[in-house]
């Protein structure tokens, strides 16, 4: 069946509205994680920046416009979306261009969510059309805003269950003027994750730490004369576990998992307290593993088929299957279980936000 | 501003409620005596009173849990309270309600470094967050003015800002979970020590909800490495379009200042009759402050200077010392204390693009002439965050209201030009009548939706931040 592409959030509503059946909302088809059957409905349609003040780092734009298109954009003025969108499409073996409605349905967020924030962190306001058909703002285009309850965090990371996305707005902010990586080789998980952790400690602003393939990276980002004072003292200040040397940006790889890439079995992505990534990696047993957000984020690869939950039994965190094989996605969920209080709450948000249940069904159930 | 009468069912339930609630608390955490319950009528928006039913003092997850279990059991509305500071009268009582304070609730329950998190009770004050973690370096980064007084359960329920917060985001980007009971006596833990939600991000709809969600008991708050130093400087000019040009020139230079605060001459002059900081006499007046290093926070304030400088400023001031810092801090500290030194004032907090400072600013010099109630502004400009004060006699009669008025208009033109009615101060009862200017009947539908999920039986707070007439269907089938 023909996808379904509305051109603007008139006929999204009517379209949601009339819907007889479920809907599998997609925007570019380039980041969603588990499976739902419905009809496509795709927002590719609703494309274009509507609004952009540099002056004010504010980006309005259409839920289907490509990210490509802002990063442009932003790009022209010195500026970008400072979450580092991920592109997981070498990841998960998809084509197509991601739009900015799935990286907000997503809360995709990159290396600098250690220190900067998330998506929902920048995002200001939201349009969306609810499972009723019916067209909802909230949040707004200014960067201080408490007015009533706060559903553009709640529609961030929702995955299109509550809501189909149809305008959002951000918080953009400058590229700085350099940026610089200093690499530590041969620490173990646990001296990483310390060495991680001292960094982001220390006063020296460090915008990303993660740990690939025996190599501890932080980043300091700045004016150019304030990153090599701040490379110098955050250098001497983590002395004590090697030496650290400056090295090429390994960010977009990390981002995005390149090192998981064209490689078999399950991708994992498991979110703890980073003291507590070490002890997580060795009970996964993983083929492969990598951490980003100074341990805060942990990347598996295991064994097709294998039950990373059941592994790490009561786990402080969650644990998301990226990639798998759709039986192993229907057997195990996507998305980690929830404790009942919380399940109970989050099932009481659908049924009033979807009440006929059409919304990228069971997707997150 | 209305509020709604009292349930005299539930006024005639008050002495098996007592009974009931001491059965759950210890004597002096119940408090029933009329002249005792005042102490609780009313928060900082002081023009509304109201003492409650019965206020309680709980020391515990499990005694909050207890006493919400009853009132949802008697049909009791719970008006939870942090300090008591909120300027939008979020802890207001009614004559039928519980107040639920959480004073009590104070310890710190862990610090962990290595994990840059400390958890809390809800009931210790902001500043003595950071007072936990300072000696090691650390510091908790949302900074409202009433940080001294303020507690973080209220923080959490108005998801509070502050001066800083260009740089270190408002509550919600500082706060990693809560333990919180709902109306039923439902202990849920929600976020902890990791990064992001597993499901849907119920976090970021509890902070901000004004009480009406839940009673937080404990938070797990993000904390960050303290820099290494602060230096402000402040530049005076002679119109407010070119100074608001200019904070729009720093932000797009790629500076990022902690802080850009902006005062206008009204709110120069009163400070300075007061505090005597040595401002200059000008239109307006930012303080921009930079951190780093010394030469770092050098190099920012050379950057911030030269841009300044291409504006024709009419002063330039740039600290070199703590002292001088502290000097050119003080007035706009004293800001609020200079306007209450010349007549009552009112605070409003509507936010607005940036790009349209030296419009509204213009707009509202204009009605401030049509009200014949004189107005300062003293604002974050950095996010837009305004903070006009009105001056008006509380003891004429009329003047109240007629200041009422015009916070109405200044908020609705806040709303007209792309921003909205409040930056960091929350609804309450002070905008509840003025949502309806900023959303739909179905936007704001989509709100009361999750209240429904939360609080069935709108007890929580429930007068506050919809409109009357918006929430009373819900509100009457609760009763």
């Amino acid at each position: 069946m023909k996808a379904m592409m509305p051109e603007s959030e008139v006929e999204l509503a009517r379209m949601v509205a009339e819907a007889e059946g479920p809907l599998r909302i997609v925007g570019g088809g380039t980041r969603a994680v588990g499976c739902c059957d419905g009809a496509v409905l795709s927002v590719a349609g609703l494309s274009g920046i509507d609004l952009y003040e540099p002056g004010a780092l504010t980006l309005v734009a259409r839920a289907g416009t490509p990210v490509a298109e802002i990063e442009v954009a932003l790009a022209k003025e010195g500026q970008r979306l400072a979450f580092e969108v991920p592109d997981m499409r070498g990841l998960l073996g998809r084509s197509g261009a991601s739009t900015i409605g799935g990286v907000v349905a997503a809360n995709a967020s990159g290396p600098r969510r250690v220190q900067g924030g998330a998506c929902r962190d920048f995002l200001l306001g939201v349009r969306f059309v609810d499972g009723a058909g019916q067209v909802v703002t909230n949040g707004g285009r200014v960067m201080k805003n408490v007015t009533g309850y706060d559903l553009v965090k709640l529609m961030a990371g929702a995955h299109g269950t509550l809501g189909v996305l149809s305008e959002v707005s951000f918080k953009v902010l400058p590229v700085p003027e350099r940026a610089l990586t200093l690499a530590c080789d041969g620490l173990d998980t646990g001296d990483a994750v310390a060495a991680m952790s001292a960094a982001l400690g220390a006063p020296f602003d460090v915008t990303g730490a993660a740990y690939r393939g025996g190599l501890t990276y932080v980043r300091l980002e700045g004016f150019a004369e304030s990153v090599a004072y701040r490379a110098g003292a955050l250098a001497a200040a983590l002395s004590r576990f090697g030496d650290w040397a400056e090295v090429a940006a390994p960010w977009a790889g990390i981002r995005d998992v390149a090192g998981f890439h064209d490689q078999a079995g399950d991708v994992w992505r498991v979110s703890v307290k980073p003291s507590d990534a070490p002890g997580v990696i060795a009970q996964a047993g993983a083929e492969d593993a990598m951490m980003d957000w100074g341990g805060g984020l942990i990347w598996l690869r295991m064994a097709a088929g294998t039950d990373l939950r059941a592994r790490l039994g009561d786990l402080q965190g969650h644990a998301t299957l990226v990639r798998g094989a759709p039986d192993t996605v229907a057997r195990l969920g996507a998305f980690h279980p929830e404790p009942a209080a919380v399940a109970a709450l989050t099932r009481g948000l659908r049924a009033r936000f979807d009440p006929r249940n059409i919304l990228n069904r069971g997707l997150m159930a | 501003m209305q509020m709604p009468a009292p349930n005299p069912a539930v006024l005639a339930k008050k002495p098996q409620l007592v009974t009931r609630l001491l059965q759950v608390l210890p004597r002096d955490a119940v408090i029933d005596d009329i002249a005792e319950t005042r102490a609780y009528e009313c928060d900082a928006l002081t023009a509304y009173r109201c003492p409650p039913l019965v206020a309680v003092l709980p020391s515990s997850t499990a005694e909050v849990s207890a006493v919400l279990r009853i009132c949802h059991d008697m049909g009791v509305p719970v008006v939870p309270r942090g300090s008591g500071t909120s300027l939008a009268g979020g802890a207001l009582p009614t004559a039928d309600c519980v107040i639920l304070g959480v004073a009590r609730m104070s310890q710190v329950l862990e610090t962990d470094y290595p994990n840059r998190l400390i958890r809390v009770q809800s009931g210790r004050t902001n500043l003595s967050v950071t007072g936990a973690v300072e000696q090691d370096g650390f510091f908790y980064a949302p900074d409202p003015s009433s940080q001294l007084a303020c507690a973080i359960a209220g923080n959490i329920a108005m998801n509070s800002g502050g001066a800083h917060c260009l740089k270190y985001g408002v509550t919600t980007n500082n706060l990693l979970g809560v333990t919180m009971v709902q109306m039923d006596g439902t202990i849920v833990e929600i976020g902890g020590g990791y990064m992001d939600a597993g499901g849907l991000d119920l976090l970021g709809v509890i902070c901000g909800s004004e009480g009406q969600l839940g009673v937080v008991t404990e938070a797990t708050l993000r904390i960050l490495p303290k820099p290494e130093g602060a230096r402000p400087v402040l530049v005076g000019f002679d119109s407010n379009e070119v100074a608001g040009e200019c904070v729009s020139d720093i932000i797009k230079a790629g500076v990022l200042p902690v802080a850009i605060e902006f005062m206008d001459r009204p709110c120069i002059r009163a400070t300075e009759a007061f505090a005597k900081a040595g401002y200059p006499d000008c239109e307006a007046l930012l303080i921009i402050e930079v951190e780093g290093s010394e030469a770092e926070i050098d190099d920012q304030l050379a950057r911030i200077i030269a841009i300044a400088q291409r504006h024709n400023p009419v002063e330039l001031r740039e600290s070199k010392s703590a002292e001088e810092s502290a000097r050119i801090w003080l007035g706009r500290k004293s800001a609020f204390g200079a306007m209450g030194q010349i007549n009552d004032y009112m605070c409003l907090d509507g936010t607005i693009p940036v790009s349209q400072l030296p419009y509204v600013l213009r707009r509202i010099g204009e009605m401030s002439q049509q009200y014949g109630l004189g107005v300062g502004n003293v604002f974050h400009a950095g996010d837009g965050n305004m903070h006009p004060l009105i001056l008006f006699d509380a003891n004429k009669p009329g003047d109240l209201e007629l200041c009422e008025a015009f916070g109405a208009d200044i908020l609705r033109l806040c709303v007209e030009v792309g921003g909205c009615l409040t930056g960091e101060h929350g609804v309450g009862i002070e905008k509840r009548d003025l949502m309806v200017d900023q959303f739909s009947q179905t936007d704001m539908e989509a709100q009361m939706a999750v209240k429904d999920v939360f609080d069935a039986k709108w007890l929580l707070n429930p007068a506050k931040v919809f409109p009357l007439d918006t929430s009373a269907a819900r509100r009457v089938a609760a009763a």
